[in-house]
């Protein structure tokens, strides 16, 4: 029987899923035996003719990962699903739009703006920005159109599952190739990874005290965390309890807080609201019913950048997308 | 009539990368382009945030040297809000980056660049892979790469947190010290990672240095560029990939200018051309001339043999005997040929396994005392590291809550990208003539390319190993006339 | 002119009974504020508020029982907290914190929560219809 065809595709990505899949290590050989890869722009035969020669659903999975920001990402993905009979989103940039969400603070003005015009060392007199089309020397050089705003993969196509992280760990990796090779997987639409928050597999939860209460926040950087308390008790702010579990908890690992890259839990429409909704009840539980408006507004004033930090990697896939530009 | 080949994509690119060929009458080639077609923005995203979250965020421009962004931010955000790190926290930072050169520089030789070499230029496309390097190295020389990448990787896991995208530098510090079993583990693995150098580079002399054929390719015309050269060096002038100042020399290997990473502004300036989304870096001094070398032109080049070029030698003596003899082979400094890099990027595999080793054997590692509180109210900080692929700056600027209001990144590779167009170009001019293109073309001008080794280096997957490449040659309406396809 | 939608989550307890006695007097309301009931203002979810925007409103006014009278107990208290936090979120999102309001209506309050309902529709008016394309 013929082997399934795979795909890897990346759009506005580090590689970090390419590496990844990489650090499978031996595992990936096992992989590698059971199917063939037949489109993978970064090591074989990258052709977009061959891809639309394809019969339509003949490659079995692609995966794909990075955000979608540019028309030809946007193009390449809606090729590559015609072609594919499950599309899953790897990563948390096609998940949920990823760090390079961060831009949809922004619009394409501002970027080209700071990157071409306004960084100290950019030497640009005629304020020149790089273009679709450009005809220099008679010839034409052309570059993909640049969106204002960054997507996620299933903001652009239909996607059938969800591989979260920044980048996903070996081990879920792993689970969900197989799972797609043994034909066992979940309902259409699941995240493939345990439903839970990151509080409920973190080591220190058992350090937690039975009241969470801040009574004020301090950055990372301002006092030195103890290995085994909750980062929320010493006023860390920590996305755990906003956040999808399955990564194994590897930066707390590291003495350092969740920054929520598995995306929010299941049932949560927008991570950032939620973890809005968590750390608001957590602010100053004691005395809460002594304090006046002015304090409270104080203990809130102390979240610094709340946006950047509850939207780290989910600014695309929340409810608002992106900032409401003037 | 002229003729237009575009090769697209070119890969081993973080995102996406093409290449366009332009002939004149003749058939012969007239300019090249090398076109990336990817911005995401981090200069401006970046503003908003708070600054130790820089450590966090900025990894994410390469999931491939993820931990050099980590440590040129730590170090930016140390001079941000004017801390020291304790001793300890500055040696575990560069055991960790040591530990990150060694297994990258290893990743991209013999995944990526190698085969060229151990295979042949002129081989068959289906034996320039990592297959083909198993066949002439040997099966169980094939394990021990990804062993020792393995346990490298591991290392970085251990004090990093994850090993895409370490999390455990801060400002002042890094989250988590070294313990005495992780550390008998990391001596273990020094003395493997120095070995598995040593073996790589009598490799290299078998396969490559002992063949006249390669040999010629190395030292030919084709892939020559007579540039500055920029690295890090401590205070002998010896290549550091984690901290000293900025030393640059010209094409003919005298010093041009030291500088600290506080004056970085002082001495480089970018282009923008319209074509693509990357920009130029330049000596300011020099100015820009165009995609041309020599003296008189403001390119310059950064990573591996830009590093040996631009030092007086390596710290560690068993890299720097390798250093004396890749100088003695090639005539001397400063070396000009682009092809060399494979070799200094060996030599580096074996420094960065010896400082690694230096640093596990010593006892300071093991203090834990590895955080100093910021108190000083931030404004701006500069971050300088030797990345993999080049020199790397971090620049940010807050205010005085410590939230980004500006960020500047020269980011390695860049650093190189006039220098890949250039020599991109003369392997095209070299190559193409009359307007014949051959199969030869397009293996030759990735190698051009594929020396610096550029951001994202994940052909690792290369097991069928092809690099996919088709080249549509068109008439002047646009028709394709002629395909010629590899991979 | 078509006024804005304000959506209005009115605590069970308190607010609501409120914003009953306001129709019961005959007291002047918005017509554009459609409201929800909901057992708590501690319920409301910021997610909520932003489902709300997401969906076409151009206000949220957010009703409970005043600070010490919350049905159970603390509830308002939490509610107190999240809504500022999100206030000072949609900021950075370039919507006007003033969008979005948290303000206590007893039972008896008929006439406060015609006043309250009032000028939040007043301050949508001023700052005009919530476009988020």
């Amino acid at each position: 029987m013929a082997k399934p065809k795979v795909a890897f595709y990346w759009c506005a990505s580090c590689g970090g899923c390419e590496e990844a899949v990489v650090d499978l290590a031996e595992d990936i050989l096992t992989v590698v035996a059971a199917v063939d890869i037949v489109f993978w722009p970064v090591a074989l035969d990258f052709k977009r003719k061959d891809v639309e020669a394809m019969k339509d659903g003949s490659i079995a999975v692609s995966f794909i990962n990075g955000a979608v920001r540019t028309g030809e990402q946007e193009e390449m993905v809606k090729l590559l699903t015609k072609k594919s009979g499950l599309v899953v989103a790897f990563g948390s940039c096609s998940h949920l739009g990823g760090i390079p969400g961060l831009a949809s603070f922004w619009d394409r003005d501002a970027i080209f703006e700071r990157a071409y015009k306004g960084v100290p060392s950019v030497r640009n007199p005629e304020g020149i920005y790089p273009q679709q089309k450009t005809v220099i020397g008679g010839v034409e050089l052309e570059l993909p159109e640049f969106h204002d705003t960054v997507r996620t993969l299933d903001q652009v196509v239909d996607v059938d599952y969800y591989l979260p992280g920044c980048a996903p760990p070996p081990d879920l990796i792993m689970s969900a190739i197989t799972a797609i090779l043994e034909g066992k997987l979940p309902v259409k639409g699941s995240v493939l990874a345990p439903d839970k928050a990151l509080c409920d597999t973190c080591p220190r939860k058992d350090s937690k005290p039975d009241k969470l209460s801040i009574r004020a926040i301090r950055r990372p950087h301002e006092i030195i965390a103890d290995p085994n308390k909750c980062f929320l008790e010493e006023g860390i702010i920590c996305l755990g309890p906003a956040t999808r579990t399955g990564c194994g908890e590897r930066c707390i690992n590291a003495n350092m807080p969740c920054r929520g890259c598995f995306g929010p839990p299941k049932g949560s429409l927008d991570q950032g609201a939620k973890m809005i909704s968590a750390l608001g009840s957590m602010l100053g539980v004691e005395d809460e019913d002594k304090a006046t408006e002015e304090e409270v507004e104080s203990l809130v004033n102390q979240v610094d950048d709340p946006a950047g930090l509850f939207y780290m990697f989910s600014l695309p896939a929340s409810l608002l997308r992106r900032k409401r530009m003037g | 009539m002229a003729k237009r080949i575009t090769i697209d994509p070119i890969t081993r690119l973080e995102g996406h990368g093409k290449i366009e060929i332009f002939l004149d009458d003749k058939g012969d080639v007239s300019k090249a382009y090398f076109q990336v077609p990817e911005l995401r923005g981090f200069e401006k995203f970046s503003e908003g945030r708070m600054a130790e979250e820089m450590a966090r965020i900025t990894p994410k421009i390469c999931g491939v040297c993820p931990t050099a962004h980590h440590m040129a931010s730590g170090k930016a955000l140390d001079d941000l809000f004017k801390v020291a790190p304790p001793p300890a926290a500055r040696k575990i930072r560069e055991l960790i980056n040591s530990a990150f050169m060694a297994e990258d520089h290893t990743l991209h030789f013999f995944f990526l660049g190698g085969p060229d070499f151990i295979v042949g230029p002129q081989a068959p496309a289906a034996d320039r892979n990592i297959l083909g390097v198993i066949r002439k190295v040997g099966l169980d020389a094939a394990k021990q790469v990804i062993d020792i990448r393995k346990k490298l990787r591991n290392v970085i896991t251990k004090q990093g947190g994850r090993v895409i995208h370490p999390v455990c530098n801060l400002p002042g510090g890094v989250s988590r010290g070294v313990t005495k079993e992780d550390r008998q583990e990391y001596i273990q693995t020094g003395k493997d990672a120095v070995e598995f150098a040593g073996f790589a580079l009598k490799a290299f002399e078998d396969v490559v240095l002992k063949n006249k054929e390669y040999v010629d390719v190395i030292v030919g015309d084709i892939y020559k560029h007579e540039t500055y050269y920029m690295g890090l060096v401590d205070e002998n002038n010896k290549v550091n990939f984690y901290d000293g100042d900025i030393r640059v020399v010209d094409p003919e290997g005298r010093e041009f200018v030291k500088f600290k990473a506080q004056d970085y502004l002082d001495h480089i300036e970018e282009h923008v051309e319209p074509w693509s989304y990357i920009k130029f870096p330049y000596l300011k001094a020099v100015g820009w001339k165009g995609f041309v070398d020599g003296k008189g032109s403001g390119v310059y080049r950064v990573a591996p043999l830009a590093r040996l070029n631009a030092s007086d030698g390596m710290a560690t003596p068993l890299a720097q005997a390798e250093c004396e003899k890749m100088y003695d082979v090639l005539g001397g400094k400063p070396v000009h040929n682009t092809l060399a890099y494979h070799w200094a990027r060996l030599i580096e595999l074996l420094y960065a396994a010896e400082r690694f080793l230096e640093l596990a054997q010593d006892e300071e590692i093991l203090d834990p005392n590895v955080r100093t509180i910021p108190t000083a109210v931030p404004d701006e900080g500069i971050g300088v590291v030797e990345a993999p692929r080049g020199t790397l700056y971090h620049h940010y600027k807050t205010n005085g809550k410590g939230i980004i209001t500006e960020v500047n990144l020269l980011v390695a590779t860049l650093n190189n990208s006039a220098a890949i167009c250039m020599s991109i170009e003369r392997a095209a001019k070299a190559l193409i003539k009359g307007g014949n293109v051959s199969d030869g073309l397009l293996n030759m001008v990735e190698m051009a390319f594929r020396a610096y080794d550029p951001c994202l280096a994940c052909a690792t997957h290369s097991l069928p190993g092809q690099m996919p490449l088709e080249v549509n040659i068109r008439d002047p309406e646009g028709d394709v006339v002629e395909t010629l396809r590899r991979g | 002119m078509k006024e804005p939608t304000i959506v209005g989550f009115l605590c069970n307890w308190c607010s609501y009974e409120g914003a009953d006695r306001a129709g019961d007097a005959h007291l002047e309301c918005p017509a554009n504020i459609r409201t929800v009931r909901v057992m708590c203002s501690g319920r409301v979810e910021p997610e909520f508020v932003l489902q709300a925007f997401r969906e076409g409103a151009s206000g949220v006014l957010i009703l409970g029982c005043h600070p010490g009278d919350c049905h159970y107990k603390k509830g308002n208290y939490k509610a107190r907290r999240r809504i500022s936090l999100l206030r000072k979120t949609l900021g950075q999102f370039g919507i006007e914190p003033e969008r979005v309001k948290l303000d206590w209506v007893a039972a008896g309050e008929g006439e406060r929560f015609a006043r309250v309902a009032n000028e939040m529709a007043g301050t949508i008016r001023k700052l005009g219809p919530l476009d988020l394309s």
